[in-house]
């Protein structure tokens, strides 16, 4: 190796320091100026009537977005309904049945490529399925694209928590004489039940704020939601169009509406976060 | 018959019956990913049959005459997707060196806890910040500088309009480049103490540590967490819809409005009526959906030899 002094390999490690250090902290200006702009520019569309009323026309004054708001609600609900239990039944699989074996394998790879499919293709597909042959879109379809993208989410964290789980306290619980799916519900579920929780919690953190699939699926309405194979009103919908529209007075309720999803995603998070800190622990 | 041997009977019946719900939720995740291909497949044999594979290679897009080619598409799928790798990699490997090498463990906490919020927020509120804060910014701004500076390349040509392929590049950037940090931290953190240790025992400093010694030691995962980033610019919609500027045209200049196939998708989809209108927008979607599925399989079968041979832990 041939010497050399080190003033200029110190220099070079400080520029690194220094760069390195700044894209740091490129990275929290970000996320401050799109906090900071979301929050100024949607307080100021939010009171009493956006939680309360319908939307109002164009040039109209007043109106809010309460239909839109509580077909969120809806369609969020539904799709946690179908999606979280059969993604722990899967997790479930994944940890007990085939954590060695060759069909196990296939799926749980199957479950991490799923995860990296892009929303908008799930929201195909299921357009294919249940507005195409219907002929018409439905608040349904748009529950069932949710449960689609929440599936392999759920599935991931629950095997990954149920794998935490010690094999001496199946073993004891099996040397009692229970059988399978009691130990399995009864025991493995309640040592996991923590981490569970907030594996759900981050799923439905991430379905809320979806807005790709439902553009094909629940669509949009300007009414309140009545029934489940209409068209069904939803935040992040009316975000995109509003916020496409000319109006100004729709523009400012678009921001009203991403600073409540951005509120509920980030609190959503927040809590499981802190939640598999202290299950962890 | 004895009583014990009914209980058991029922017992090994229920354990049955519990496995095979279990099987049947497994294979549920089997049965999407298969069904996305069928049905995408299926919908979009009308524009298979019609334009062959010329599809991928023609520009039009005219939904009067009803002739439709995905090349506009592809192309500006293509560059955003390029333009966001080409900012958002580096960047995260510094950032993930940084995290790892460099921070005190309060700093490390914080800034590691901003990042994985990035990474949460919904990317539509990326595409409204993008749309009425940032493109506006990037006109006024970086637009002109750029035009001033290296406006000699047809890449920074034309006016500046805000909104276009840099600004899509550039917030896709940001959304990818806090799930790609997260990752390459990962990586790092693999990396063994002792091997770092001899490192600086024999008098390199941090970077030539961290260049000759944790990158290199942890290149293969890196190249996987580029991979999977990679794969979620490539299907990123909202985001890239708000602000590319949904034209269907080929321009050598980055200042310039173009689409991409998920943009197009969310722009025109509602709209199609036609039922060739439709099926080709479908040959769209599974265009993307083959992209994204050969980029995912790939990356995943890279990141789990990585972890064989490193012994796990990632």
């Amino acid at each position: 190796m041939r010497p050399r002094s080190a003033t200029p390999r110190k220099i070079t490690d400080l520029m690194i320091k220094v760069i390195s250090s700044l894209s740091a902290l490129i990275g929290i200006f970000f996320l401050a100026w799109i906090l900071f702009e979301v929050i100024q520019r949607g307080i100021a569309a939010i009171n009493w009537e956006f939680f309360t009323t319908l939307p109002t026309p164009p040039g109209i004054p007043g109106g809010g977005l309460a239909n839109a708001i509580l077909g969120t609600l809806i369609i969020t609900a539904i799709a946690t309904i179908i999606g979280v239990p059969a993604g722990i039944f899967a997790g479930v699989y994944l940890s007990e049945f085939g954590r060695y074996g060759r069909f196990g394998a296939f799926v749980r790879f199957s479950v991490n490529v799923i995860m990296g499919i892009p929303s908008i293709i799930i929201g195909l597909f299921v357009y294919t399925i249940l507005v195409k042959s219907v002929g018409h879109f439905s608040g349904f379809a748009g529950a069932v694209s949710l449960a689609v993208i929440m599936l392999p989410v759920v599935a991931r964290t629950t095997e990954d928590m149920l794998t935490l789980v010690p094999n001496e306290l199946r073993e004891s619980a099996l040397a009692l004489g229970s059988p399978r799916w009691k130990v399995t519900l009864g025991v493995v579920f309640r040592a996991a039940k923590a981490g569970m929780l907030t594996g759900v919690l981050l799923a439905v953190a991430r379905i809320s704020g979806e807005t790709a699939p439902l553009l094909f699926t629940a669509l949009n309405s300007p009414f309140w939601p009545e029934a489940l194979d209409q068209p069904m009103a939803n935040l992040t919908v009316t975000i995109f169009n509003y916020a496409m529209s000319p109006f100004a007075d729709w523009q400012q309720k678009a921001w009203g509406a991403s600073l409540l999803i951005m509120v509920a995603v980030l609190f959503l998070t927040i809590t499981a976060r802190v939640g598999i800190r202290s299950a962890k622990r | 018959m004895s009583e014990a041997g009914d209980q058991q009977q029922s017992m090994n019946r229920a354990d049955a019956l519990f496995k095979a719900l279990t099987i049947a939720c497994a294979f549920l995740i089997l049965l999407s990913m298969a069904g996305i291909f069928i049905e995408l497949l299926r919908n979009s044999q009308l524009a298979l049959e019609k334009f062959g594979l010329g599809f991928l290679f023609s520009k039009s897009w005219n939904p009067v005459t009803q002739e439709f080619g995905a090349l506009s598409s592809i192309f500006g799928t293509l560059v955003s997707t390029l333009i966001a790798m080409i900012i958002a990699t580096p960047l995260s490997v510094v950032i993930a060196l940084f995290l790892v090498e460099l921070a005190p463990p309060m700093v490390n906490k914080i800034v590691g806890n901003a990042i994985e919020l990035l990474a949460a927020i919904p990317s539509i509120i990326y595409g409204m910040w993008g749309l009425f804060v940032f493109a506006p910014f990037m006109a006024d701004h970086v637009q002109p500088l750029l035009a001033d500076t290296l406006g000699f390349l047809p890449l920074f040509q034309g006016p500046p309009m805000g909104i276009g392929m840099l600004t899509a590049g550039i917030i896709l950037a940001l959304m990818i480049l806090p799930f790609i940090s997260a990752v390459m931290r990962d990586v790092f953190q693999m990396v063994p103490a002792v091997v770092k240790e001899a490192g600086y025992g024999v008098g390199g400093t941090t970077w030539e540590v961290s260049r000759k010694i944790t990158v290199r030691y942890g290149l293969a995962g890196l190249l996987g967490a580029t991979f999977l980033g990679l794969g979620r610019a490539i299907g990123e919609t909202m985001a890239v819809t708000f602000v590319i500027g949904n034209n269907h045209e080929i321009s050598a200049s980055l200042f310039s409005a173009g689409n991409s196939i998920a943009s197009t998708l969310a722009n025109e989809f509602t709209e199609a009526s036609e039922p060739m209108y439709l099926s080709a927008l479908v040959e769209l979607g599974l265009v993307l959906f083959l992209i994204t599925f050969v980029i995912q399989v790939i990356a995943h079968l890279w990141l789990r030899r990585v972890r064989k041979s490193s012994g796990g832990g990632l």
